[in-house]
């Protein structure tokens, strides 16, 4: 145990990490999926079908990423897991009715009697609608300190709205990556639009999260801070410029640099993660409690470390392999 | 209502919703990997037809299974917070092993498994099979190790008022937890034993006497008829375990107020705890004492052992864990009559499927979901009998419980139940809608026979 330094700093952060990492990844992966949910409404249902079919092998590996944040969260930091969890009580019902009625609907959709399809398609829309509202809205309120004014409740519709079309807008680059055809104009012309939203809600919320805190407040705005992490805003407005650039010039006649807008828009959301987490550490539950007061016992975090080592990289093997095997533009979901 | 007692309703129709898909997916992914493999071994049709049929099932039970758990994985942070405080730092490796080692692996490869059989090698895909089936399995071994170490807690010591883990051995190889597993996984063989020959058998009654499905429901009787002794046997080997461990819970279960030798077994009764009786008993003179101690006059204790002086009652509710024990242990002497007699019927004149009576088919349907509910009973008769504890001698339910208000549980309470409801059905329909597609050609106008007032509400695609 030695070999990590004091066991009851490193094992905080490097769980802190973990944590950090699992939420980062299902943001991205089921952002994708949600996204898709969110815009399966807009078309016709031959497009709808190939749009769900893009994500049809993914998505149960994608929401796994999901139960790992919280398990871990769960595991290691068991004290912030039970305030943050009962603080968000209602959001938390909302998300997991939406990810219910979403995930059924996956498999009803596709198995139940034909005239009941269109109810099941409405019930995908509805969850991801939900799903993404609520994960917004617990976000603003989790920046907000959990605390329960209507400053904090205004500030988390915003962000409520702001992630849901964050999440139709990366769902939209996935599109461009895995359709072609009539769907792909569809999907760069979603994603186009989707665009100036994602600016501004990264613009209101890197303006607002520092008035939410003065500590936020003086980690970001005084010397030499300010200096020194002007690169992630200079970045993030740099792959705004190039997302737009990538749109206008999509689709091209071999389908080259389809894959750009969602490597950057993930690339976008990688450096906004990277803000937001620079923001709270040390804290686990803002304002209120670190990571190294709520952390579990060091014997307990160590144990489960090992096993992290051991089958992470096992993990990431296997569900590269299943990226690969379903890669290129998305076809039928056929069983034989 | 208080909160207490709102959420305990919630996570019990929480975890009774969730449990019963699982109990599926343990055991129909090793169902498929046997029809996959007499595909491999005999190239024969049937077995794919079987494969590519149930796996459809497999994979609509397989979604119901994960969102139904992930609401599980919050709830402990929404509702019961004292539970992780106390003892986080053994339920927390335990519950991270099983996302690392189960989740991921059964998630990925179901994707491979059910939409790879064109676009991967057999091999890679029946490998695919294998790993989702191990992976279903993997999962329900580390959350009955969790389960059993809330019932028969091991390899701790209390530091400061919180658990801290002493022996991982002691912890994952805790008392309970070999019985309780195997118990649980024969409950999903036998399971989906009798779901295969409800619906193999509601297939054969619309007509369908194709290979595939009479393939699928020797298979299932076979299956079943195999299972059941070994169920009672592994049910008599737990039963004597909990009442090493947990003898209040078999005083419960048993209806036995007084600790005394020659302990009837009571076959019907209503347990009275105010008057501390049974009345309207219906029993078999020393029987329970045989059972539980495999001599006639060995003592039994019994639940007016567990009330503290001050009149607490340290046993669980009598009355819930003694009609759901009984309600368990019927459905399985059901099972065991059913299936050996279907067995029977098969060897009879070497007559196979055909030989089995019309009427046997119909009592197969009528048991499609009885492992089901054999299940739920099972799982009420142990956990109702863990009560007041949610640890066994280390935490109370009362005290995990959050600081939510109880309308909020109330509401959430019943969004969960009308959810949950509206799932079921439609479950349960798509799979008879399924099981009728499948056998469309010959089915559907046999289907309009059997259920002459019934207007088909399906046009055929």
């Amino acid at each position: 145990m030695m070999i990590f330094g004091d066991p009851t700093i490193s094992l905080p952060i490097i769980f802190a990490v973990l944590l950090g990492f699992s939420i980062l990844v299902y943001v991205v992966l089921d952002g994708f999926d949600l996204g898709v949910g969110l815009l399966s409404p807009l078309t016709q249902e031959v497009h709808r079908d190939k749009m769900i079919a893009s994500i049809g092998p993914f998505w149960d590996a994608n929401e796994t990423w999901l139960v790992l944040a919280v398990g871990l969260l769960l595991v290691a930091f068991p004290a912030a897991h039970g305030t943050i969890l009962t603080a968000l009580y209602a959001p938390v019902f909302i998300l997991l009715l939406g990810l219910t009625l979403r995930g059924v609907a996956f498999e009803f959709r596709a198995k139940a009697p034909a005239h009941k399809k269109k109810a099941w398609d409405a019930a995908f829309f509805a969850g991801s609608l939900m799903a993404s509202l609520s994960q917004g809205f617990m976000l603003g309120l989790y920046i907000m300190g959990l605390q329960f004014t209507q400053v904090s409740l205004a500030f988390a519709c915003l962000t409520a709205v702001f992630l849901t079309v964050g999440y139709s807008f990366i769902g939209a680059t996935w599109l461009i990556m895995k359709t072609a055809g009539e769907l792909q104009l569809k999907a760069i012309r979603w994603a186009r639009q989707g665009l100036w939203g994602v600016g501004l809600g990264l613009i209101a919320i890197s303006f607002a999260t520092p008035f939410a805190s003065e500590r936020i407040f003086s980690k970001w705005l005084e010397f030499p801070e300010a200096i020194l992490l002007a690169p992630l805003p200079l970045m993030s407005l740099a792959l705004l410029a190039m997302l737009w650039l990538a749109l206008q010039r999509l689709p091209t006649s071999n389908d080259s640099w389809a894959w750009a807008p969602f490597a950057f828009a993930t690339t976008l959301f990688f450096l906004a993660f990277c803000g937001l987490a620079y923001s709270f550490y040390p804290y686990v539950v803002p304002e209120k409690l670190t990571i190294y007061e709520a952390a579990a016992a060091p014997e307990s975090l160590f144990i489960i470390l090992v096993g992290a080592c051991v089958v992470m990289p096992i993990i990431f093997a296997y569900s590269a392999l299943s990226f690969f095997i379903f890669r290129g533009k998305a076809t039928e979901l056929r069983y034989d | 209502m208080d909160t207490l007692i709102l959420s305990r309703i919630q996570f019990g129709a929480n975890i009774s919703f969730h449990i019963l898909f699982p109990t599926i997916t343990i055991a129909l992914g090793w169902l498929l990997l046997f029809f996959k493999l007499r595909f491999n071994s005999t190239q024969d049709g049937k077995w794919m037809e079987a494969y590519q049929f149930w796996v459809k099932i497999f994979a609509l039970t397989f979604a119901l299974g994960v969102v139904s758990g992930i609401t599980m994985s919050f709830q402990f942070g929404t509702n019961w917070p004292g539970f992780m405080e106390k003892v986080g730092n053994i339920a927390g490796p335990l519950l991270a092993y099983e996302i690392l080692t189960a989740f991921f692996l059964e998630a990925v490869f179901l994707g491979i498994m059910l939409f790879g059989f064109s676009k991967v090698p057999n091999w890679l895909h029946t490998g695919a099979t294998v790993l989702v089936a191990f992976g279903t399995t993997m999962s329900a071994f580390w959350i009955l190790v969790l389960n059993s170490w809330m019932h028969t807690p091991a390899g701790f010591e209390l530091r400061d008022g919180v658990v801290h883990a002493t022996d991982w051995m002691a912890i994952i190889f805790n008392p309970s937890m070999p019985y309780r597993l195997g118990h649980k996984l024969l409950a999903s063989g036998l399971t989906v034993a009798f779901l295969v020959a409800g619906i193999s058998a509601f297939r054969m009654l619309i007509g369908d006497r194709g290979a595939s499905v009479r393939a699928t429901f020797k298979t299932a009787v076979v299956l079943a008829a195999v299972l059941m002794p070994l169920q009672i046997l592994m049910g008599d080997k737990h039963g004597l375990n909990t009442l090493e461990y947990q003898p209040q819970k078999v005083a419960a279960m048993e209806g036995n107020w007084e600790t005394q030798g020659n302990v009837p077994l009571v076959l019907f009764a209503i347990p009275d705890e105010e008057t501390r009786e049974n009345h309207f008993e219906v029993a078999i003179p020393n029987v329970a004492s045989l059972i539980l101690t495999h001599s006639f006059d060995g003592v039994v204790p019994g639940l007016n052992d567990f009330v503290a002086e001050d009149g607490t009652k340290m046993h669980p509710p009598v009355a819930p864990v003694f009609y759901s024990f009984r309600i368990m242990v019927g459905i399985g002497f059901l099972m065991l009559a059913v299936s050996w007699a279907a067995v029977f019927f098969m060897l009879r004149k070497r007559r196979g499927v055909e030989g089995v009576p019309k009427l046997m088919l119909w009592g197969f349907l009528g048991m499609t979901f009885s492992g089901w509910v054999a299940t739920l009973a099972g799982w009420y008769t142990t956990e109702i009998g863990r009560q007041p504890w949610l640890v066994e001698g280390v935490l109370t339910t009362a005290a995990a419980v959050g600081n939510v208000p109880p309308s909020m549980v109330l509401s959430s309470l019943i969004g969960y139940l009308v959810i949950y409801a509206v799932l079921l059905v439609a479950y349960i329909s798509v799979i008879f809608y399924l099981a009728r597609k499948a056998s469309n050609k010959t089915g559907e106008t046999l289907w309009a026979q059997l259920k002459p007032t019934a207007p088909i509400n399906q046009p055929a695609e």
